[in-house]
């Protein structure tokens, strides 16, 4: 198949950028989303263009790399798949393509598609962890958690920290993102210690960064990948207001 | 030279503790008078920097992504192994060490094997206490299973995504010491060299990969936790990231790479759709667990698979090893899908691939059941081929995985230039000639929190007062190279882009030094790399500057380096006249077609020293006091 793509050129943070058109011939419905930017790369250095920047790695979905606006919905039209995992059967040909980078002021943009997503590292470095020197933990049996608990927060930890949900948000509001690591940490017992200074800490740097504010639209929901629940956000804004009433000791 | 693996005397079960009293221990004051730089934040690094400034010491952390949670540790699916003995079904530290050797087909190094699994229990230990969601039962505790190799239930998981919840947790245990201030963590950063002085490794040159300014560093050692090399063969299950250089870059300055020929081919992959195809993906092999191989009995049948009746096919694996069956270790099971490929009774586009059939186990378990144990992998695949695993088999076929081969490591990790690290995948010490499932997990965290922050100790507490900074001539010198280097690359602008090489390498890499080789192939091998390298040189494209974000660099600098080490790999495999583990030469196989080792001549560890136009072989014998040398049987 054939498809006319619209691709967001920006030569780095200070170029205004724009859009720009490019035909990707001969596309197999096999391949997958990035794999049919790979062949318009190959074509564009071929004529002495500079590639399309995107980030990428692990192209299996896991790694959290790679995303990208596809049509105005991130990671493209198919539900709970990332762009690399995207394959180009859940396109027709002749169809026109919008390519863009995440839209969030707090994600800025380095270049093409690729954007700055430090703030999400800011976010876990406020809270987001246990504190255990290596070496001090008792025998991993020593602690029980109830099958599930341990599932939940599972599904809580799966968060690839893509971006997608703040992408999409009308706000962009980080509230999914953060509330996926506050519940994961906070519903395991090895968490509760620091359960109420990790989510003010966690929530103090989210609303620190250049997020907006949620007003439960559930867009992230519906682009995140890995399909987690806005349950957990209602989960943390609960653990919020307990840990704002039991005061900065807590 | 000899190779002195600095291996303590003392029985085994205790050496370890032993040692960890004779090596010298840095003043807690003084460890925070030390700078530690540490490549690359995966697993082995993560855990390493996290640790290490746990202690108090500096420590500088690098990795080439945007953030440390996605280094390729991540992709890892099935588990990590811990000789818990938690099902009380026989499991133990003694056991755990015994399979690692004898799964490595006995070419790797008893005294650290025999740590490794000495360790694997407190790597548990510290995972869970750090949150990590692990699979549990009904009351609370740790659920395991049985994984690729093994007889005994070991293996922890965490659905089919281990390998991100622990890197996430090591992630976030370095997350907290950033936000401590004992981490200085420089994302989209790439080590382009290493900075030697006296013979002693004191710093590294990067490139930001974001403005492209080349930067130096100094320190008081360096530590490589760069993983596995197996893009080298342009397909393979690594993310499309995952490069030599660092590795390569230590080697040209100075240190050993042992065993390069050592790959490991993983059996249960995706099948190649098309030329376009960027890279592979696997599935864990936990799924041998329950599905069963098989391809047709004749050659050339195109019939759809339910067509197939039970009678016309083979079951190749569960006929050829009734005890092992479908869990035979990864190398057997990739040389025999090659096998029946070869025979013409491969399926799918190309013939390429087997049939991993869960429909016994769905019979058995109900669809619930299956789905709860391998759903997401189910999804994967769906999402790839576009096929229901739940209605028709699965295809898989056999695809680079991970190298057993990395820089020659000593006893305390570090390679042969002092003050050089290398941990996890990156070094070569534990796996031998292959790995078992579910053990590069457990490598990776036990060098990098508790193996490595012991040994560093006893090398730094003698280089007390020694101090050097950049200002050193020797950063220039080196800097000026590596933008040297980068230069050579841009002003070559020729006809062909860096992938249309790296694909070519590749294609060389599986036909000649993949899962089968021989003398006239990896020869062939040699000159065409040769050859190839030559015109990358004068013929590579390369277009933008250095100056901001330059992908196309980036990966150009990693192929010409690839193209480098591919040469190695080749002569490695040329020189090693016998079959071990991931390295099958069809010259010396037994009568049944089996891997056929030579224990009298080369029952050593093969490190390179590099050269000015040619490298030169050193061997670190390998002693077995413990386990005996047998032909591996998983009959």
């Amino acid at each position: 198949m054939d498809l006319k793509l619209h691709v967001w050129r920006q030569k780095d943070a200070s170029d205004p950028g724009s859009m720009v058109e490019y035909q990707a011939k001969d596309v197999s419905p096999d391949m997958s989303f990035l794999e049919m930017l790979d062949v318009v790369n190959e074509s564009l250095v071929q004529k002495g263009e500079e590639p399309i920047a995107f980030d990428h790695d692990c192209r299996e979905g896991i790694c959290g790399a790679c995303g990208m606006m596809i049509n105005g919905v991130a990671h493209g039209p198919q539900r709970g798949t990332t762009t690399c995992q995207l394959h180009m059967r859940h396109f027709n040909d002749g169809d026109v393509v919008y390519i863009e980078p995440w839209r969030s002021g707090a994600f800025p943009v380095l270049k093409d598609l690729m954007v700055d997503r430090g703030a999400f590292d800011r976010i876990i470095q406020a809270g987001g962890y246990i504190s255990v020197n290596t070496g001090s933990a008792p025998d991993a049996n020593e602690i029980p958690v109830p099958k599930q608990a341990a599932d939940t927060a599972f599904e809580a930890a799966a968060c690839i920290g893509c971006g997608a949900c703040v992408a999409q948000c009308p706000n962009g509001a980080a509230q999914l993102f953060t509330s996926a690591k506050v519940s994961h940490l906070g519903l395991m017992p090895q968490g509760q210690p620091e359960r109420w200074r990790r989510v003010r800490g966690m929530v103090a740097q989210m609303e620190e960064e250049a997020f907006g504010s949620c007003s439960n639209h559930l867009e992230c929901e519906a682009v995140c990948p890995k399909e987690i629940s806005v349950d957990f956000i209602a989960r943390m804004n609960r653990d919020y207001i307990k840990a704002t009433f039991k005061g900065d000791d807590s | 030279m000899v190779l002195d693996a600095k291996i303590p005397s003392g029985s085994i079960a205790t050496v370890w503790d032993e040692h960890r009293f004779q090596m010298k221990l840095v003043n807690p004051a003084n460890k925070r008078k030390f700078d530690i730089i540490i490549v690359g934040t995966g697993l082995a690094g993560a855990s390493a920097a996290a640790t290490m400034a746990e202690l108090g010491y500096n420590v500088k952390a690098f990795c080439f992504q945007d953030s440390p949670r996605r280094a390729h540790s991540i992709a890892a699916q099935g588990g990590i192994n811990a000789a818990k003995n938690y099902q009380n079904d026989g499991d133990s530290i003694y056991r755990l060490f015994y399979d690692t050797v004898k799964g490595g087909d006995y070419r790797s190094r008893e005294a650290n094997v025999y740590r490794l699994a000495e360790v694997s229990v407190n790597i548990i230990d510290q995972c869970a206490a750090q949150g990590v969601p692990f699979a549990r039962e009904y009351g609370g505790l740790l659920d395991n299973r049985s994984f690729g190799g093994a007889q005994v239930s070991r293996t922890f998981y965490a659905r089919g995504q281990t390998g991100q919840q622990l890197l996430l947790g090591a992630y976030q245990a370095l997350a907290r010491q950033i936000e401590a201030g004992k981490v200085t963590m420089y994302p989209r950063t790439e080590m382009l060299d290493v900075v030697n002085i006296d013979g002693h490794a004191r710093g590294i040159v990067t490139r930001n990969l974001v403005d492209g300014k080349i930067e130096t560093h100094a320190g008081d050692a360096v530590v490589l936790a760069t993983g596995g090399y197996g893009n080298v063969f342009y397909l393979s299950t690594n993310a499309m990231g995952s490069n030599v250089t660092a590795a390569w870059r230590a080697y040209r300055r100075g240190a050993f790479f042992a065993n390069p020929c050592y790959t490991q081919i993983h059996p249960t992959c995706i099948p190649v759709s098309g030329e376009y195809q960027s890279k592979l993906t696997l599935m864990s092999e936990s799924l041998r667990n329950d599905g069963r191989i098989w391809v047709p009995e004749k050659a050339g049948d195109s019939r759809a698979p339910n067509q197939i009746p039970e009678s016309e096919r083979d079951y190749y694996l569960e006929r050829k090893y009734p005890s092992f069956g479908n869990l035979v270790p990864r190398d057997v099971a990739s040389r025999n899908a090659k096998e029946v490929c070869d025979q013409g009774r491969g399926v799918g586009p190309g013939g390429l691939g087997v049939y991993l059939d869960f429909a016994d186990a769905i019979a058995r378990l109900g669809k619930d059941t299956v789905s709860a144990r391998y759903g997401n992998l189910f999804e994967m695949y769906e999402k790839i081929t576009g096929e229901d695993p739940y209605e028709v088999p699965m295809r898989i076929y056999p695809a680079v995985h991970y190298t057993m081969g990395g820089l020659w490591v000593d006893y305390h990790l570090m390679t042969t230039v002092p003050g050089l690290y290398a941990i996890g995948e990156a070094n070569f010490s534990d796996h031998g000639a292959n790995r078992l499932g579910a053990s590069a997990l457990m490598q990776g965290l036990a060098d990098g929190y508790f193996i490595l922050p012991y040994t560093i100790g006893d090398y730094l507490a003698k280089r007390m007062g020694d101090k050097v900074t950049t200002e050193h001539p020797a950063f220039a010198k080196v800097q000026a190279e590596v933008e040297q280097r980068i230069a050579s690359l841009l002003a070559i602008n020729g006809n062909r882009t860096v992938d249309s090489f790296h694909r070519e390498l590749g294609k060389i890499m599986w036909e000649h030094c993949g899962m089968a080789r021989n003398k006239e192939g990896l020869e062939k091998a040699i000159q065409l790399i040769g050859d190839l390298r030559q015109q990358y040189w004068s013929d590579v494209r390369v277009l933008g500057q250095s100056g901001n974000v330059n992908q196309d660099l980036e990966k150009a600098g990693r192929v010409a380096d690839f193209l480098e080490l591919a040469e190695l790999m080749c002569r490695d495999a040329l020189h090693r006249e016998e079959s071990c583990g991931g390295h099958f030469r069809t010259e010396h196989q037994t009568p049944e077609g089996e891997a056929k080792r030579d224990d009298e001549n080369f029952s050593y560890v093969g490190a390179w020293q590099h050269g000015d136009g040619k490298a030169t072989l050193h061997k670190e014998d390998l002693d077995f006091e413990y386990v005996k040398l047998t032909q591996r049987s998983y009959k």
